[in-house]
């Protein structure tokens, strides 16, 4: 692996993460995820929401860490928004995927034991 | 001579008029998000079809009932517990992590250093939990073509159709033996990267090259496992 000590600088944004953020996203984080925990412990148990409002509250919450994590963790929010459009855009892609597949199995469940 | 700049010149001074990075990054770190874009297309076609499968099924086994135990303290009883410890390792080795990523900016050697071994024990650590319940699940009759018999099915599941059990349970048993096998095996090369690293920075390779922008590549696989966890946690352990 060859070095680049001319492009250190480039990495120099002066947006970078200070231990007072880090430990702010590790908080926001297990904050969520203790909520999941309340919703499938608790809340759905006791009936208080039912599973199926349930589901896409863990899905919308998973999205939310994942965003945490991409932004923060992986500095992707302090890029140049040419290469966070670069990694996010195809994502797009997979999206596609869910919504066709999710759709089918409305009619495999027929098809099915 | 005039100093003036002509007008071909101003366009060559865009960023994507040629002569240097348009994303302003190096280009290994770029080369990683492009892979970790790859991989993420890898996880999300297994999880999309784990999907499909379930979200086709008229059953399936629930998971506060499959995963209820803690492995040497409690066998049932428990449900989700193990996995949100697990859960809680990983989003903490991703903290130790960034701070490696942080110290490395301010060219802290040391510090640097002990971040990347609490990163490798909490991958150990998690590593190790999973190989837990895994062998835990095996003890219970689950493994790739293996399910327990027809009697202890009847306690995972929530209703349904008790003839389709066997059928979902394998299904369940494979796909969550495919998926987490291979989320395994990507902590496990990170783990192994992250120990290469670590070595790297106590053979001052960073500091003589004068930037630990290598610890961000690293790092970036780290967060992207994390990542998958995060995804696979809700959808086998949460829906």
């Amino acid at each position: 692996m060859s070095s680049e000590p001319t492009e250190v600088h480039h990495e120099d944004h002066g947006e970078g993460m200070t231990r007072k953020k880090i430990v702010q996203v590790f908080g926001v984080l297990l904050g969520i995820t203790v909520v999941e925990f309340i919703i499938a412990l608790l809340l759905v148990p006791k009936g208080i929401i039912p599973s199926h409002i349930a589901n896409p509250v863990y899905i919308v919450l998973t999205l939310a860490k994942a965003f945490y994590i991409v932004a923060y963790f992986m500095h992707l929010k302090f890029e140049k928004i040419g290469l966070a459009l670069a990694i996010i855009v195809p994502i797009l892609f997979i999206i596609g995927l869910i919504l066709v597949l999710t759709n089918e199995s409305h009619y495999w469940i027929d098809l099915r034991l | 001579m005039s100093t003036q700049v002509s007008q071909i010149d101003e366009v060559k001074s865009t960023p994507w008029s040629g002569g240097k990075s348009p994303f302003n990054v190096e280009y290994g770190k770029m080369m990683m998000w492009f892979f970790l874009l790859s991989d993420a297309f890898t996880f999300s076609s297994l999880l999309i079809s784990y999907g499909a499968l379930r979200f086709s099924s008229s059953s399936w086994p629930a998971p506060d009932k499959v995963f209820q135990s803690v492995p040497g303290l409690l066998d049932s009883g428990a449900p989700l517990v193990f996995v949100g410890l697990m859960t809680f390792i990983l989003i903490l080795s991703s903290v130790t992590m960034v701070l490696a990523v942080e110290a490395g900016h301010r060219m802290a050697k040391k510090e640097v250093v002990w971040w990347m071994i609490a990163t490798i024990i909490g991958g150990f650590t998690f590593l190790g939990c999973q190989a837990l319940e895994w062998s835990h699940l095996h003890h219970e009759g689950f493994w790739w073509g293996h399910i327990p018999d027809a009697e202890e099915l009847k306690h995972l599941f929530t209703g349904g159709n008790e003839a389709t059990y066997g059928t979902y349970a394998q299904q369940f048993a494979n796909l969550f033996f495919t998926i987490t096998g291979f989320h395994g095996f990507h902590v496990f090369s990170g783990v192994m990267i992250n120990i290469i690293i670590t070595i790297n920075v106590l053979l001052g390779t960073y500091e003589k090259r004068g930037s630990y922008l290598m610890i961000e590549k690293v790092g970036l696989y780290w967060h992207f496992v994390d990542l998958v966890w995060v995804f696979v946690f809700t959808f086998f352990y949460l829906v």
